[in-house]
C-alpha cells in the first residue's frame, strides 16, 4: 500500500463527500415530498369527502381526515341527485359520455391509422401539403367551429344528440390521430413495404400483414389520447347538447354552479369522482403510453 | 411510384396497352381511402374558419344573417369594456401560467433526474392532474378556495385566526386563483417534456463534462440545459396555446366571476354567442382567438422549419 499519511485526508474527503451526498439526497426527497403533497391533496380531499357526512364536513372543513365512513353519497350521486331539475343523478350523463367516447375514439383512431399509413407509405404528389393542412386542425380553437357545427348538426338532424357529438369528435380528432400514426409509420422502414409490393401484396394486404402488427404501441397511445381528450371535453358538450343529452363534464358544471342549493359536498365529491374516474383509470393503467402521447403530441 | 410501376410490369398483360384496369384502380385505392378524411379536415379547418370569419363580418345577432357589415363587430368588440377585461386577464394569466409552470416543471424534472428511487411513483403523482379534466380540477379547487370551508378555514383552525385567503371572492385577485390552479394542473406536463428532453441529451457530452471536473450544477447549466433549448421553446408554445384557449377552467372555477372579473376571451365568446345572442360579435371574438394562436404558432413553425434545415445541413 502507499504511504499511510494520505489515507487520513482521503478518509476525511470521503466523509465530506458522503455528508454532501446525504444532504443533497435529503433536499431532493424533501422537495419531492412537499410537491407531491401539493399535488395529491386535492385528490385526497375529494375522495375523503365522498365518504364523510355533511355535518362533519361543515364542522371540520373540507380539508380534514375523515372521522366517519359511509358510502351513501355514491349511490345518491349516481342515481338520485338533482342536476338542473333532473333527479336521476349522474348516470344518464355518464352513459352519454360512454356512448360518445367509445365510437368516437375507435373511428377516429382507425381513420388516423389509415391516413397515417397512406401519408407515410403511399405518398403521392401533394400528400405532404395535405398532411400539413390536416395538421392545422390540431391548433384550431373550438370556438371557431361552434356556429358551423350548430348549423350543420341542425341541418342533418343530429342537433342535441350524442351522435352529433360523435361526429364532431371524429372529425376534430382526425388531425391528432393522423399526426400520431403518420409520425410513427414514418419510422417503419420503407423497404419492408417495397418488398411486399414486389411480392404482389396490395394496399390492404400490406396494411393488415405488415403495418397493423407493428402498430399496437401507437394505437394504444392514440386511443388513450382520444379517450381522455373526448371524455374531458366540455365546450362542444355544453353548446351543442342540452338537458339530459349532455356529457358528464357539462353535468358537473351544472351541478357545481347550481347556486340555489345548499352545497352537498359529500354527494358532489362522489359525482366529481364518477366524472374523473374513467380517465384516471386509463392513466393509472396506461401511464407509460399516456406520457408518450403527451410528449409526442407536444413536440412533433 | 417507381415500385408500383415495377409491380404492374410484373403482372403485365400483353393483350392490352398499358397496365390493366385492375392495377390502375389499385393505384387509386389510397386516394379513395384518404378522400373522406381530407374532405372532413378541409371542412373543419378551412370552411369553418371562413364561415366564422364571414359571420364576424355580418350583421348577425340571434341567428346567422349574411348582411355584410364590414369590421363593425370588431370595432364594437374592441370598444367593449368586458373584452378589455378578457384580454388583460389573458395576458396576466399567460405570463404567470407559462413562466411558473415551466419553472416548477423544470425543477421537478431536475429533481427526478437525480437517479432517485421509485421514479415512476413520483412521476405518476405529478402528472395525474393532466388526466383529469379542467372541469373536475376547477370544481374541486373552487371548493378549496371557498373561505368558509377550504384553505382559509383549515389555516384558521390551525391557530392563525386572522389568516385570509379569499381569492375567488375578490374581483382583484380571482384571476390568480385561476393562475394557481392552472399551474397546478400543467406543471407536471412541463415536467414530462423537460424530463424527456433531459433524457435525450447525449450521455458522452455529460460524461466529458464530469471528467473535466464540472460540478453537477455546472454540468446542468453549461452543458445539459443549453442543449435542450428547443424543448424550452416547445413547452412555452404549448402552454401558451393552452392559455389562449382557456375556457373550461375559468367556467368551472369562477364562472367568470365575481362579477365579470375573470372573463377570458374564450368565455366571452361563449357568452356573446349563446347568452346574449350577439353571434356576429362572438364570431369576431373567436377570430381574435384564432389570430392570437396564429401569432404564437406561425413564428414557431417557421423557427422549426429553419431549425430542422440547419440540423440537416450540419448533419
Amino acid at each position: 500500500m502507499a504511504e499511510a499519511v494520505y489515507t487520513g485526508t482521503i478518509d476525511r474527503e470521503a466523509t465530506r463527500a458522503n455528508t454532501r451526498y446525504i444532504i443533497s439526497r435529503v433536499v431532493i426527497y424533501g422537495l419531492l415530498a412537499i410537491f407531491s403533497l401539493v399535488y395529491i391533496i386535492p385528490l385526497f380531499v375529494v375522495v375523503f369527502n365522498s365518504f364523510r357526512t355533511l355535518p362533519e364536513i361543515s364542522q371540520n372543513g373540507l380539508i380534514a381526515f375523515p372521522q366517519s365512513f359511509r358510502l351513501d353519497a355514491w349511490p345518491d350521486a349516481w342515481s338520485t341527485f338533482c342536476i338542473g331539475g333532473n333527479c336521476e343523478g349522474m348516470q344518464k350523463y355518464f352513459w352519454n359520455s360512454v356512448k360518445m367516447v367509445i365510437p368516437a375514439t375507435i373511428i377516429s383512431t382507425l381513420l388516423g391509422a389509415m391516413n397515417g399509413y397512406i401519408l407515410s407509405k403511399w405518398k403521392f404528389p401533394g400528400s405532404e401539403i395535405i398532411f400539413t393542412c390536416m395538421l392545422l386542425g390540431v391548433f384550431m380553437p373550438g370556438q371557431i367551429a361552434l356556429l358551423p357545427w350548430a348549423f350543420i348538426l341542425g341541418k342533418i338532424g343530429l342537433a342535441n344528440s350524442v351522435y352529433g357529438l360523435i361526429l364532431v369528435h371524429c372529425i376534430q380528432g382526425i388531425s391528432f390521430t393522423t399526426l400520431f400514426c403518420r409520425n410513427y409509420y414514418v419510422s417503419i422502414p420503407d423497404d419492408l413495404v417495397k418488398a411486399a409490393r414486389i411480392d404482389g401484396a396490395g394496399f390492404w394486404r400490406i396494411f393488415y400483414k405488415i403495418i397493423l402488427p407493428l402498430s399496437p404501441p401507437i394505437l394504444i397511445v392514440t386511443v388513450i389520447w382520444q379517450f381522455t381528450g373526448i371524455w374531458n371535453e366540455y365546450l362542444y358538450g355544453v353548446v351543442l347538447n342540452s338537458g339530459t343529452n349532455q356529457p358528464i363534464t357539462a353535468a358537473l358544471v351544472a351541478l357545481s354552479t347550481n347556486g340555489t342549493n345548499v352545497r352537498v359536498y359529500d354527494v358532489m365529491s362522489a359525482a366529481v369522482l364518477i366524472g374523473a374516474l374513467p380517465p384516471l383509470l386509463v392513466y393509472f393503467f396506461g401511464g407509460k403510453y399516456f406520457v408518450r402521447g403527451l410528449t409526442q403530441g407536444a413536440i412533433k | 411510384m417507381s415500385v408500383s410501376a415495377s409491380t404492374s410490369a410484373a403482372t403485365y398483360n400483353s393483350s392490352s396497352n398499358g397496365p390493366p384496369l385492375r392495377d390502375r384502380l389499385a393505384k387509386l385505392v389510397p386516394i379513395f381511402v384518404l378522400v373522406p378524411s381530407i374532405a372532413a379536415s378541409f371542412l373543419y379547418v378551412f370552411v369553418f374558419t371562413g364561415w366564422t370569419l364571414y359571420i364576424s363580418l355580418s350583421n348577425s345577432t340571434l341567428l346567422p344573417t349574411y348582411g355584410f357589415e364590414g369590421l363593425e363587430n370588431y370595432a364594437s368588440l374592441w370598444a367593449n369594456r368586458r373584452w378589455g377585461i378578457a384580454y388583460t386577464n389573458l395576458f396576466v394569466f399567460s405570463a404567470f401560467y407559462v413562466v411558473c409552470a415551466m419553472a416548477i416543471g423544470l425543477m421537478l424534472a431536475l429533481l427526478i433526474d437525480q437517479k432517485i428511487r421509485a421514479e415512476s411513483f413520483w412521476r405518476t403523482i405529478f402528472l395525474y392532474p393532466l388526466a383529469v379534466s379542467f372541469i373536475v380540477t376547477g370544481t374541486v379547487w373552487s371548493w378549496l378556495y371557498n373561505p368558509t370551508n377550504g384553505f382559509e378555514f383549515l389555516i384558521r383552525n390551525l391557530g392563525w385566526t386572522d389568516f385570509t385567503f379569499a381569492l375567488t371572492t375578490d374581483r382583484k385577485y380571482a384571476i390568480y386563483a385561476i393562475v394557481i390552479t392552472g399551474i397546478w394542473q400543467s406543471s407536471g406536463f412541463a415536467m414530462a417534456l423537460f424530463l424527456a428532453g433531459l433524457r435525450s441529451v447525449d450521455g458522452d457530452i455529460v460524461k466529458a463534462a464530469q471528467i473535466d471536473g464540472a460540478s453537477t450544477f455546472r454540468t446542468y447549466r453549461k452543458v445539459i440545459l443549453p442543449s435542450i433549448t428547443p424543448i424550452f421553446l416547445a413547452v412555452a408554445v404549448v402552454l401558451l396555446q393552452f392559455s389562449i384557449k382557456t375556457f373550461d377552467l375559468a367556467v368551472a372555477l369562477t364562472n367568470s366571476g365575481p362579477g365579470i372579473s375573470t372573463t377570458f376571451p374564450a368565455t366571452y365568446v361563449y357568452d356573446l354567442m349563446f347568452q346574449r345572442g350577439q353571434i356576429g360579435e362572438g364570431a369576431a371574438a373567436s377570430m381574435m382567438i384564432l389570430s392570437a394562436l396564429a401569432v404564437v404558432l406561425i413564428p414557431y413553425s417557421i423557427y422549426l422549419v429553419w431549425h430542422r434545415r440547419r440540423e440537416a445541413g450540419h448533419g
